[in-house]
């Protein structure tokens, strides 16, 4: 369709006509889309993420999912650029198992926090460019999710919501889990069961109205059995 | 140096040189390059851009934003009964709210605490590895660090990346030998001593509040009620403070955590007829 930039004062069509220079730089970033979630409840934790791989307006993948498994009781959600978070849990993994061979035993999911946040700032000056959100169990056994900004600062959360979708999936689990802007409600505790319900409502919604979000669901739920996975198919449009 | 060689100072300046010394590939060719900065702390830089401009440009690309956790009001004042520290709990990233709920202030000992405000990941990396080195301190010298020298400490590792765009403002608040101690490091490699600071981007609404209602004879009653009523003000007017404050006393006999009350409610309690 034509645009009304094409047309001059007259009505007529404009010639072409050279704009000046105009300087293109390489970014070494990319924004390759994708939403991650992660929530925390009693002896639980539960670490979501879509499976799209978008560049732009093409989508790459439609099976690539964002959560990576840590250990048997943490595991990782993250989006952004790709390529970082590629490089990110290479060096993760790599640090973990340096870990586990000179203390001889596993890190818990405090402790790769922690340690997330400094690989992170030691690329204070040139950033990963990566929305992380870690779920797990802690040292007690309780479900525990850390979030991240790109450059490491990190706190503990009950609930975090990272990536495209996150502004309209963090205000819907705030009012659901949060409970907050709700008066006079009962604060009941989340079961696994209603949490994983409520994941894949929230993920539905986000694919309905994020571009970058859509067509699979890959849930990891962390107990003290272990991590289950389950794939569940969102909109391919 | 003799200060940067007990506190392993060296490695830091070490840094400084090869990140300005022009020859970035003797960052990676190093043969313990694999040891991914478990032995010593490593920063990676863009190469030819300046630092503190390159994340501004890379913002400027369709799709790629990288925004970063910033947005404070903190306050310090000391008087007679010790100091008093209050902190919201609000990170904004751009327009975005990441969280209502931050911890602003961390407890390097119970007789030393730091406050954060600024870029979050830097106040929190910087005070982590302050808090680092006066246990180191503690260790090697069987005393307690000052406050004087604890904040110098962190003020030495602002200069040594000074220009790099680093965002920190941060107030060192003790009690040692001198009795209480309160310094305002930022940075720049600002270090200052006073009576009374605050820092972020409330700050001048907190400076009005605490100035108009601060007694040296006050009882502590009212100094909390001072400190709540400094941040409860500036989190009203401005945007990127919020969340609820956070509060504590250092005492002689250590620090105390007074309080956390969310703001909201104080304001409606400050202005009643207003509403």
């Amino acid at each position: 369709m034509l645009s009304a930039q094409n047309f001059g004062e007259s009505g007529k069509m404009k010639e072409y006509h050279y704009a000046g220079p105009t300087e293109h730089r390489f970014s070494p970033y990319a924004f390759n889309g994708g939403t991650v979630l992660a929530v925390a409840g009693e002896d639980f934790a539960i670490v979501a993420s879509d499976t799209r791989l978008s560049e732009g307006y093409s989508i790459h993948s439609r099976d690539s999912p964002k959560c990576y498994k840590l250990t048997d009781t943490t595991v990782l959600g993250c989006s952004g650029f790709h390529g970082d978070c590629l490089t990110l849990t290479k060096i993760i993994d790599a640090r973990l198992k340096m870990y586990k061979h000179s203390n001889n035993k596993t890190m818990t999911s405090g402790a790769i926090a922690a340690m997330l946040s400094t690989i992170l700032y030691s690329r204070r000056f040139f950033p990963y460019y990566v929305y992380n959100i870690i779920g797990g169990l802690d040292e007690q056994g309780k479900g525990a999710v850390y979030s991240f900004d790109p450059v490491g600062s990190y706190q503990r959360d009950t609930y975090k919501a990272g990536g495209s979708a996150s502004a309209m999936l963090q205000p819907l689990l705030d009012n659901q889990i949060g409970f907050k802007n709700m008066e006079g409600v009962e604060h009941v505790p989340l079961t696994k069961d209603k949490a994983v319900q409520l994941v894949k409502d929230v993920f539905v919604s986000a694919a309905e109205r994020d571009v970058y979000t859509g067509d699979a669901l890959r849930i990891c739920i962390v107990t003290k059995e272990g991590i289950e996975e389950q794939n569940i198919p969102l909109r391919k449009d | 140096m003799a200060l940067a060689a007990v506190c392993g100072g060296q490695s830091s300046s070490e840094h400084f040189g090869q990140l300005f010394s022009g020859k970035q590939a003797r960052l990676f060719d190093r043969p313990n390059h694999f040891s991914f900065g478990t032995k010593i702390q490593e920063f990676a830089v863009p190469v030819g851009n300046e630092p503190s401009g390159f994340l501004r440009s890379c913002n400027r690309e369709e799709g790629v934003r990288i925004d970063l956790n910033h947005g404070t009001t903190t306050l310090a004042f000391k008087f007679r009964h010790g100091v008093i520290v209050a902190v919201d709990s609000r990170a904004s990233a751009g327009n975005y709210l990441a969280s209502n709920d931050v911890n602003k202030v961390i407890e390097i000992n119970p007789y030393l605490l730091g406050t954060m405000s600024g870029s979050a990941a830097d106040c929190q990396y910087w005070e982590r590895l302050l808090a680092k080195e006066c246990r180191l301190y503690r260790l090697r010298n069987n005393h307690r660090i000052s406050v004087a020298a604890a904040s110098k400490l962190l003020c030495n590792m602002m200069l040594g990346y000074r220009g790099m765009g680093l965002s920190v403002g941060s107030m060192i608040c003790g009690w040692d030998k001198e009795g209480p101690g309160l310094y305002y490091v930022d940075d720049n490699g600002t270090r200052l001593s006073g009576r009374m600071f605050s820092t972020g981007c409330g700050n001048s609404y907190a400076y009005g509040v605490v100035d108009s209602g601060y007694k040296e004879d006050m009882t502590v009653e009212e100094a909390y009620e001072l400190g709540c009523r400094g941040i409860a003000h500036a989190t009203h007017r401005d945007a990127y403070s919020g969340g609820s404050v956070n509060m504590y006393h250092m005492r002689e006999d250590g620090l105390i955590k007074v309080c956390k009350e969310d703001v909201s409610e104080l304001i409606h309690r400050y202005r009643e007829g207003m509403f």
